[in-house]
């Protein structure tokens, strides 16, 4: 089997492992479409007292409120994607079978992560959206350029996503037990993602900060791509720049996990 | 001709077994299962302070986590002066509350969202078969002392409120939080059994449930006249959660609800908990008695 069928093919089982929960999928957009309603209100009410609050509108922070919802699982801001069964494999020692298999345990995941992300897409992102859509005034586009524009700065963000979790997991080679870094991981994600607010209306020197960070890639980068409120070729260079820097980082801090592992004949 | 047993002049002696597995009267089963709820609790305890770093970690990530929610609205107050017409000091005491009492609600029936699991796995087989409460069971499954941090956070942010609030404090008032922090804890916990019930039927739809518990401890962490009337109607009359905080809030706050509603249902939280308990209690019975093993 080529390399690149290989791929596409965990890719595949990551896309249809996910698909099999459908009930849970169905419960899971109920959950994001009640917070969505509950987080519009209170934008509503912000944006009443403040409009232009962070140079949004308020049918473009709607809009913000929405696409954050269909978004949250698809960067997964919350984790819960692979990095919980990576860290499961550090910890049994199962990662040993998985260094001998001849394929990159980065990209394998990799993968998986990118079609549990397509999924997620799909079953998880467009019903909130399109019930936002429905009984909010959204700022959405009609231009189909735009929305291949977002859909490039989603899957860069995805992969933001998945380098910065892929270190998260491998933290566990040297702690074991992982669950104290992925629940920091997590706070820092739900903080710096611009889930909890833009990141465009936090204040002063902290706004700087977050939007410089690499969690502004997940949603804020492909909202205001979406909405035409950020500067293109500047948004995918800064994500491109974040996936590229930490997927490096990742394979050294790998190839450094690695070498522990044979040093304890694992 | 009636048997003596039958008769019953005198209590047939029952053995050891017995007396667990068919406690007399309501009363009997009650105390069963806070003991039994006890000491799987106390079980679950002392095996998290075996790892006594980890656990700090985990209750400080917890009490973290909570906090992220109330770093929102001080973002938000970085922006405005008020949120629907509420100050800071009012929006935190409606947060601490809303927080605390749904703390309480989820140390003492948090872990019932993994119903749906043991469901699914089998698991839940070993649960009939012990001689213990199955609710008292599966609320003290994996009893996780880290929720505590959630209670302090939302105990902390209650205290600045109370500390910094504008309010000419009566006793009635003072004797609001209590109640409030209470009966809150009821409404939520009654909530927590309504959804494990529900997870019998649905049982990888666990997550419906998380926007009934932490959804709705969201929605009451903001002021009402932030929300559609439709919503208030809801939270109101059909999941009557406006009784955690809310209605008795506004009262201490001396703010008067969106919905024409008389002042004496600020009052009635503790009575609005006791309802609740009764469809939680029904739905259990009936998800229990539903439930039929995946077999193998």
């Amino acid at each position: 089997m080529g390399t690149g069928r290989l791929y596409a093919a965990v890719a595949v089982g990551g896309f249809r492992r996910y698909a099999t929960y459908r009930i849970a999928t169905a419960a899971g957009v109920f959950t994001n479409t009640v917070f969505g309603l509950i987080l519009a209100y209170i934008f509503i009410a912000l944006w009443d007292d403040r409009p232009h609050l962070g140079g949004y509108d308020q049918a473009q922070a709607l809009s913000y409120v929405w696409l954050g919802q269909a978004l949250l699982m698809v960067v997964a801001v919350m984790g819960g994607g692979f990095e919980d069964e990576l860290i499961e494999r550090i910890r049994t020692g199962d990662i040993a079978i998985d260094l001998y298999r001849p394929a990159d345990l980065q990209l394998w995941w990799l993968a998986q992560d990118a079609g549990r992300a397509l999924f997620h897409l799909l079953g998880r992102g467009v019903v909130p959206l399109a019930f936002g859509a429905l009984f909010f005034d959204l700022a959405l586009p009609v231009d189909p350029l735009a929305w291949i524009a977002f859909l490039v700065a989603v899957a860069l963000g995805v992969v933001v996503s998945f380098a910065l979790r892929f270190l998260v997991a491998l933290c566990a080679f040297w702690l074991l037990d992982g669950a104290g870094v992925a629940q920091l991981a997590w706070i820092a994600g739900i903080f710096c993602s611009g889930m909890l607010l833009p990141l465009n209306v936090f204040p002063g020197v902290l706004g700087e900060v977050v939007r410089a960070l690499p969690w502004s890639s997940l949603i804020q980068a492909p909202v205001d791509v979406l909405l035409g409120t950020a500067d293109l070729p500047r948004t995918y260079l800064f994500q491109a720049a974040w996936a590229a820097a930490l997927l490096a980082a990742g394979r050294l801090v790998q190839s450094a996990a690695t070498r522990r592992v044979v040093v304890q004949g694992g | 001709m009636v048997s003596p047993a039958r008769n019953g002049t005198r209590p047939v002696e029952r053995g050891p077994a017995d007396a667990v597995w068919a406690p007399q009267g309501r009363y009997e089963q009650v105390r069963e299962g806070l003991r039994a709820y006890r000491m799987i609790a106390a079980m679950w305890i002392r095996s998290t302070m075996a790892y006594r770093a980890s656990f700090a970690m985990t209750a400080f990530g917890n009490f973290a986590a909570t906090a992220l929610d109330f770093a929102a609205i001080l973002l938000m107050f970085s922006q405005v002066d008020r949120l629907g017409g509420y100050s800071l000091p009012e929006v935190a005491f409606l947060y601490g509350v809303s927080g605390t009492a749904f703390g309480f609600a989820d140390l003492a029936f948090g872990s019932m969202d993994r119903l749906g699991r043991r469901v699914r796995d089998g698991t839940l087989d070993t649960l009939l078969v012990r001689p213990a409460p199955v609710l008292a069971q599966v609320a003290a499954d994996r009893f996780a002392l880290r929720r505590l941090g959630r209670i302090t956070q939302g105990l902390l942010v209650l205290g600045y409120a109370v500390a910094v609030l504008d309010v000419s404090w009566t006793p009635l008032k003072v004797l609001m939080i209590p109640l409030m922090l209470l009966s809150g804890g009821v409404i939520f916990a009654a909530v927590f059994v309504g959804g494990a019930a529900f997870q019998f039927v649905a049982q990888d739809a666990s997550e419906v449930q998380n926007s009934f518990t932490y959804g709705g401890s969201t929605l009451l962490q903001y002021p009402p006249t932030v929300f559609a009337t439709e919503l208030l109607r809801g939270v109101t009359f059909v999941f009557p959660i406006a009784f955690v905080n809310w209605l008795p809030a506004l009262y201490v706050l001396g703010r008067p609800y969106p919905l024409d509603l008389p002042t004496w249902v600020a009052f009635a939280p503790p009575l609005v908990a006791a309802v609740c308990c009764v469809p939680a209690g029904l739905a259990w019975r009936a998800g229990l008695r539903s439930y039929r093993s995946t077999g193998s």
